[in-house]
């Protein structure tokens, strides 16, 4: 895996048909290799998240008393579905990796120094690993049959 | 390339390039950058906001595998009113990041609709204040009713 990401080649100005606002289209887009694959993946599953995590938000904090009404027990009922489940587990892959990658690029553009760069990064890569275990071991062995009579 | 300059362009230290059109009342005004700088910011924002709440959230969420009692003592934190206000912030954030995110894909993919950046900026900011207006209504009521307020 590409730890040691190379500088971005500076957006030259595109000029001529095509050319954006005022002659410029912004930063490039990566030529090849990982980057090129990092940003497709960052498209895919944005679209992916326009469904998932925008559906997450309004159904778990806007529509129908929100957060006001989750607890143990509407957990419970809810993952009582494999489809939300499925949803949720999707949702959780897809936001960290999305995530973590976003924060990549951040780090790219702020941590000059390799070593610090890369210490960053693999603290922000561990923490998504630890989640990742995390989030799916609750969510595909949660059973809410061990404590009867909470829901 | 032999230019002419006028003298107080040279004063403020800015060299001026031929190939942006900038108006020559900018000069020595404030600097306001393009709607795509600004919307560059807030995506970056937001998404940094949203992934550090997201660490936040997987955690608290794995505890309902611990049992009702401690489950609810933590989802209890989400019921005030302090932490709904960040609450509508996290909303936002998720919407303004969907929304501004479609607006970079309708460019990356379609490179043409780049000429119409100011408008399409002006749109998507406007759709996402629209969409935002009944969500600020439901949750500044939930917001108000846990404050003690309604």
């Amino acid at each position: 895996m590409a730890v040691e990401t190379p500088e971005r080649s500076p957006s030259s100005p595109a000029r001529g048909p095509g050319a954006g606002f005022l002659g410029y289209r912004g930063r490039e887009r990566p030529a090849g290799g990982f980057e090129l694959w990092s940003w497709l993946f960052m498209r895919v599953s944005g679209v992916l998240l326009l469904v998932l995590a925008v559906g997450h938000v309004l159904i778990m904090h806007v529509v129908d008393e929100g957060v006001d009404r989750v607890d143990f027990g509407f957990v419970a009922t809810r993952w009582g579905s494999p489809f939300w489940r499925t949803w949720d587990w999707a949702l959780l892959v897809l936001a960290l990796i999305h995530g973590i990658n976003g924060l990549r690029v951040v780090v790219q553009d702020y941590v000059r120094w390799p070593g610090a760069r890369l210490a960053v990064n693999m603290l922000f890569y561990s923490i998504g690993f630890i989640l990742f275990v995390l989030g799916t071991v609750v969510v595909f062995t949660f059973d809410p049959s061990k404590w009867p009579g909470a829901v | 390339m032999a230019r002419t300059v006028p003298s107080g362009e040279l004063a403020l230290g800015c060299q001026p390039r031929n190939d942006v059109a900038k108006r020559k009342a900018d000069i020595g005004t404030l600097y306001r950058g393009s709607p795509g700088q600004w919307s560059w910011l807030a995506h970056r924002i937001t998404g940094i906001a949203v992934i550090l709440f997201l660490f936040a959230h997987v955690v608290d969420t794995a505890v309902v595998g611990w049992g009702p009692e401690a489950y609810d003592r933590v989802v209890a934190v989400y019921h005030n009113w302090v932490v709904k206000l960040l609450e509508l912030g996290l909303v936002a954030a998720v919407l303004y990041h969907a929304i501004n995110g479609v607006k970079i894909m309708l460019f990356d993919f379609w490179p043409a609709t780049t000429r119409y950046m100011k408008p399409l900026s002006v749109a998507s900011t406007g759709l996402f204040l629209l969409s935002m207006a009944p969500i600020t209504w439901i949750m500044g009521r939930s917001i108000l009713r846990s404050a003690g307020v309604l």
